[in-house]
């Protein structure tokens, strides 16, 4: 197949400073994720990285310090979210359809927890993801999740108009 | 220093809820309280611009409902049960079945099982619309003492 024949996913379209886009779109602009404080610390087509910093007002039991499971959901389902947006091929909106998480592990006090997600699976209508949290290695995961997102929905692209406008733009340098 | 559990068990013992919600910092911070105002225990999220997901819509942010439906279900196991232990979660299942408005969310939480070692929760949550859940969740917590 050319390239021309090929569809480029949002990812391969996204030229320059990846990360910082990436930051922008699924943080900084998510009024959820910006509070939590999540950074975006890799992407490639496919995957998706967050960090989360410990913080005390995060914590589930105040005797322990150890960070409340709502957190690691939200962490979860950003990133995951995020590992679709990567391999669409073209900027739509889509939302979580389920989210499946085992507390594999509680996390350690004080250490930021990271999270890896892939989306292994595009298809029409779902998209297929999978995550782990951890602090460091990911064969010693904190938890893991299993998750389905619907595509077309509602409303606007988190990776909305501007990934859209760089998408049409690297189209055009193609031809 | 008072205990986690002493707390609980007194906040129990005196019928407030409101003490209950106030001892996790993290419900506290995503303004998530119990509350028992019909006769049944609901945990209230309360709107607030920071839950938000989707900014265009607006919509609730899918990870927010998560941790709600968890909390309700924390608080549920906290309340009903006599035990001299926290809960540990094992698992949750998340059900996204509409798009949150930006306004308050309410959860409800029944056991479907409560086994020696294991509970297993249902819950639900909605907003101006009991019957048009806008998510469920099915969890499991392991309910024996720690050590």
């Amino acid at each position: 197949m050319n390239d021309e024949a090929r569809p480029r996913t949002v990812f391969e379209a996204v030229p320059g400073d990846k990360l910082e886009l990436f930051q922008k779109w699924f943080s900084d602009t998510i009024p959820h994720n910006r509070a939590l404080g999540l950074k975006v610390t890799a992407v490639h087509k496919g995957g998706a990285s967050m960090r989360l910093d410990w913080e005390p007002h995060l914590v589930g039991n105040p005797e322990t310090g150890v960070l409340h499971g709502g957190a690691i959901t939200a962490m979860l389902d950003a990133c995951s979210g995020m590992a679709v947006a990567t391999v669409m091929t073209r900027a739509q909106p889509f939302a979580t359809l389920d989210l499946r998480i085992d507390y594999v592990h509680p996390a350690t006090p004080g250490q930021p927890v990271l999270a890896d997600a892939e989306c292994f699976r595009l298809t029409h209508n779902v998209a297929f993801t999978r995550a782990v949290a951890h602090h460091g290695d990911p064969k010693d995961p904190i938890a893991s999740s299993a998750g389905t997102f619907m595509l077309g929905t509602k409303g606007m692209a988190a990776v909305g108009q501007q990934a859209a406008r760089i998408a049409a733009a690297e189209k055009g340098k193609i031809k | 220093m008072t205990t986690l559990l002493d707390r609980l068990g007194a906040a129990r013992k005196a019928n407030d809820l409101v003490r209950l919600g106030e001892a996790i910092p993290y419900a506290k911070w995503m303004n998530m309280a119990p509350e028992n105002t019909t006769g049944e225990l609901l945990t209230r999220m309360r709107y607030h611009p920071q839950l938000i997901g989707n900014a265009h819509l607006p919509a609730l942010h899918g990870g927010t409902i998560g941790a709600l439906l968890e909390t309700a279900a924390i608080f549920h196991l906290l309340w009903e049960m006599d035990n001299a232990a926290l809960p540990r979660i094992i698992n949750i299942t998340v059900d996204y079945l509409r798009s949150g408005r930006p306004m308050d969310t309410l959860a409800r939480a029944n056991f479907t099982k409560l086994g020696r070692r294991v509970a297993s929760v249902a819950v639900e949550a909605w907003q101006d619309d009991r019957s048009k859940p806008v998510g469920a969740a099915q969890l499991h917590f392991l309910v024996t003492p720690v050590r």
